[in-house]
């Protein structure tokens, strides 16, 4: 098996609050991430796709296929957009790094052609990140 | 579906390579200049992981506030800023190579409350990284 990665940067905003807390405890367990304006971050994501080179072309997948892949199903919903309120697929889940990668997980996986989805590694910031190994990848039994 | 959360953070510190168990003809041969005796320093990076469910009411796997705490409390406090031969006190009996502080801090955090610890990962310079999962016997 090959795995071969890709990595596009996209810049949103978000704001973590759950309405079933409690003003108190949203600030207590989200701190300042619960600011009512929201703030950004510019992500880094990765993509990764697993299988073995096709004989004819060397290729795992397509790179210009999965380029025009994310840039449809990431970039153009997700970028430069504010996520709570215009990303429906993260209406009522809170955009927290571990939420967006299982997202973003859940709109790849069936449109990947060739190989399959590996894994999906979100950086929200240099110190924190997120890795989703959905079903079908080889370390998503758990 | 396997999510995981890594977070990323900084530690100082200087440490010595050298074993009791080799003389010091085989120190110097092994170790090079890890050897020289008064210890050198580096700016070491730790990737700890964790897994588990993500709560749907928090959208987190672990609160990155309670996670903080722990490694300033059990790994930073007593790493940064420090010579490890000298000041933490398993590296008076084992070799403080980035393979066996891999291990140190890995059971420093695997107690950690909020979500199973899946992994430590550390950088000792941009060109040497070391992981430990805690699938062996968990001993420097």
């Amino acid at each position: 098996m090959v795995t071969i990665t890709r990595k596009i940067e996209f810049s949103a905003s978000h704001l973590y609050h759950n309405p079933a807390f409690s003003a108190e405890e949203n600030r207590r367990i989200f701190g300042k991430c619960n600011n009512p304006h929201g703030h950004g971050h510019n992500y880094t994501l990765e993509v990764t796709i697993a299988g073995s080179p096709d004989p004819t072309t060397g290729m795992v997948i397509d790179l210009t296929e999965l380029k025009e892949l994310l840039e449809r199903e990431v970039m153009q919903r997700m970028d430069h957009r504010f996520l709570n309120y215009e990303v429906a697929e993260l209406k009522g889940m809170i955009p927290t790094c571990e939420n967006l990668t299982v997202v973003i997980w859940n709109l790849l996986a069936s449109k990947i052609r060739q190989g399959k989805l590996h894994r999906v590694r979100l950086y929200e910031a240099r110190d924190l990140f997120a890795d989703c190994f959905g079903p079908g990848s080889t370390q998503g039994a758990a | 579906m396997k999510v995981t959360l890594t977070r990323r953070y900084s530690f100082s510190a200087s440490h010595r390579l050298h074993s009791g168990q080799l003389s010091e003809a085989e120190n110097q041969r092994l170790y090079g200049k890890c050897n020289n005796p008064f210890g050198h320093g580096h700016n070491y990076e730790v990737e700890v992981t964790l897994a588990g469910a993500i709560h749907p009411a928090t959208g987190m796997i672990a609160n990155l506030a309670e996670l903080d705490a722990f490694v300033q409390q059990h790994v930073l406090a007593d790493f940064d800023h420090r010579y490890l031969n000298e000041e933490v006190p398993v590296f008076g009996k084992v070799v403080p190579t980035t393979e066996n502080l891999c291990i140190e801090i890995y059971n420093r955090l695997k107690t950690f409350p909020g979500a199973r610890l899946e992994r430590v990962r550390i950088e000792e310079t941009s060109k040497n990284s070391f992981e430990y999962s805690g699938n062996g016997q968990d001993q420097p």
